[in-house]
């Protein structure tokens, strides 16, 4: 019944018009940055460079400094892994007892975190923040860990909880009946089993922590540790139109999340749309 | 975190009988009534940090919204002054209607976007994967470095001036992020550029959930495209919409990087939305109570949103 006919193959190519269409701001981004200083301003903004170069690259890769790139690199990697490693410890084991649990308060807990999905951060920005430097934590990759930890729990509770919920309690009974436990039906049979919801946290998670640039902006303000999208705004501000140069340090802090979501494609979209049906 | 707060003890207390023992089943379970998976201790951890970061913060924050504080030193208890200088100051009712436009309009041209795109690529395609991904790319990347990019395409020196110049409409040419009339259609476009592939993923995943047998019946029996859109898919992906749609408004009534970075809410807060101004009362003009007020403002409209599109969900039959 459906089969490849030429009104799909019309179809087919329609979508490759849109989709180069709709991806022309890659192009625009990939030949500014390749024009040298002096083209900038004498090429069409539509046109190749007609030398192009990498010193806009080099300058990048060679800022020192809060806009020092490669540090911003490494922080934003220590700090966007700790935190996934936070939320999928905190977030399983809340998740499954909140589930779990037959007692009243589960379902007020439940709702706890639900309504702290939706709440605006700025809210609590300035209490926040004043907490932390009471007790040390700004300016440093720990305090931002356990802060994204804290900011994003209720989503990976949430998505932890619907897991459950769509899972019977066969397998923890069996568990039970053979003598394992409580801890050990966790850890053995229950966390191998959420896998898929463990692969949607961390690429939610992995996105928001590693593209955020308010809450490291504030909490690591003045520090040498800066993340990726900090370094890249004082990079920036201190540019005035010099495409060339701020597009290369855009695409810099572009390739790793573009080069993991190309590798692992499926992953990501299994992610996003596994997580938000239920 | 969580290893050291699972007690050494508990695998000794675990009832080590009737491993196994066929019809023994009934007199292992190591207690009566339905069974109890998980200690319910093992929650405080996340509990208590939450509470700490979302219910405490916010709570003192919401409280600085009654006070006249700046952020530093002492303040006053000023009752509802924040709340009666936000609806009479023109810019903070300019920021709560750019608010609505945006996240109405961003969800609004995204999903019928992601829309028409996901039954685009539904069956048969043979390309349907790498175009999925060329279309979801935008998603991943940061909001502020999408920013940067339409920044220059916007820019008077920029591309699309370039191309209207090309395509002989260079009278058209005009700075669209300084114009007070175009600035918010321009955020508008990089709103809907960078969510189109979410909201398409989302369409997908619930397309892929219609069975082609019936649609197969339906064009058997003489439905157009049209009729089996409406009358088959639709139905079908109801609950896709409901969540694209949601998570759509509740993100875009918190619009804050892209404006930052494209425009910083000018010109003349031509683009300010909510977000920007409790951002700029609270933390760059010292106003911390007004910018708390109006926090609150938007914390009761994201509320007042997600409750009002769970209770039409709800009441939808879903199937």
């Amino acid at each position: 019944m459906f089969r490849y006919t030429k009104l799909t193959l019309l179809r087919e190519v329609g979508l490759w018009a849109l989709a180069l269409l709709f991806l022309t701001p890659f192009y625009f981004l990939v030949t500014t940055a390749l024009k040298p200083d002096t083209e900038l301003f004498t090429t069409s903004a539509l046109a190749p460079p007609t030398s192009p170069d990498f010193s806009n690259f080099v300058d990048v890769l060679t800022a020192t400094g809060n806009s020092n790139v490669v540090m911003g690199l490494v922080n934003s990697a220590i700090i966007t892994a700790g935190s996934i490693v936070g939320l999928i410890a905190l977030g399983s084991i809340t998740g499954y007892v909140i589930t779990r649990s037959t007692r009243r308060w589960s379902k007020g807990a439940y709702y706890l975190f639900l309504i702290a999905i939706i709440l605006p951060g700025q809210l609590g920005a300035v209490p926040l923040y004043m907490g932390a430097r009471s007790m040390g934590l700004t300016g440093s990759a720990w305090g931002l860990i356990i802060l994204y930890t804290g900011m994003l729990l209720p989503l990976s509770i949430f998505l932890y909880a619907n897991f459950f919920r769509g899972l019977g309690t066969d397998y923890e009974e069996a568990a039970t009946i053979d003598g394992a436990s409580k801890s050990q039906i966790f850890s053995k049979v229950v966390f191998p089993m959420m896998a898929p919801a463990t692969g949607t946290v961390t690429i939610f998670a992995g996105l928001i922590v590693w593209n955020d640039f308010f809450t490291s902006l504030i909490f690591l303000g003045g520090s040498a540790n800066q993340t990726l999208p900090v370094a890249m705004y004082y990079y920036i501000g201190s540019l005035v139109s010099q495409w060339n140069s701020i597009f290369a340090i855009v695409i810099v802090s572009m390739i790793p999340i573009l080069a993991l979501f190309l590798f692992a494609q499926k992953r990501f979209i299994q992610g996003f749309s596994g997580g938000l049906k239920g | 975190m969580t290893a050291t707060m699972q007690p050494k003890s508990e695998a000794a207390e675990a009832p080590r009988r009737g491993k196994r023992t066929p019809g023994a089943g009934e007199n292992t379970r190591p207690r009566r009534g339905p069974m109890q998976f998980g200690h319910w201790w093992w929650a405080l951890p996340g509990i208590a940090l939450v509470f700490a970061i979302h219910y405490v913060a916010t709570g003192i924050g919401g409280f600085f919204a009654f006070t006249n504080w700046t952020g530093i030193g002492s303040f006053k208890i000023t009752g509802l002054a924040n709340f009666e200088a936000i609806f009479k100051d023109p810019t903070k009712l300019g920021a709560l209607s750019n608010t609505l436009f945006l996240a109405f309009g961003s969800v609004l041209l995204g999903n019928i976007a992601g829309l028409v795109i996901a039954l685009g690529l539904n069956r048969v395609l043979k390309t349907r994967y790498i175009l999925r991904t060329l279309f979801f790319m935008p998603v991943v990347l940061s909001p502020l470095a999408t920013a940067y990019i339409w920044k220059y395409i916007f820019d008077f020196d920029g591309p699309l001036n370039a191309f209207l110049a090309a395509i002989g409409a260079g009278d058209q040419a005009k700075p669209w992020l300084a114009d007070p009339q175009w600035a918010i259609w321009t955020v508008l476009v990089v709103l809907v550029w960078s969510s189109t592939g979410f909201a398409m993923v989302i369409f997908m995943a619930g397309l892929a959930g219609v069975p082609v047998e019936v649609e197969e019946a339906a064009a058997i029996d003489g439905a157009n495209l049209w009729q089996r859109f409406r009358n088959v898919t639709l139905p079908a992906i109801r609950p896709a919409v409901a969540i694209a749609t949601t998570l759509g408004i509740v993100q875009g009534l918190r619009v804050f990087d892209p404006i930052m970075a494209l425009t910083g809410g000018g010109p003349a807060g031509a683009t300010e939305t909510l977000a920007t101004q409790v951002y700029k009362q609270a933390f760059a003009l010292g106003n911390f109570g007004g910018g708390a007020a109006l926090a609150l403002v938007l914390a009761a409209i994201i509320l007042i949103f997600a409750v009002l599109q769970q209770r039409l969900t709800r009441s939808n039959p879903e199937d």
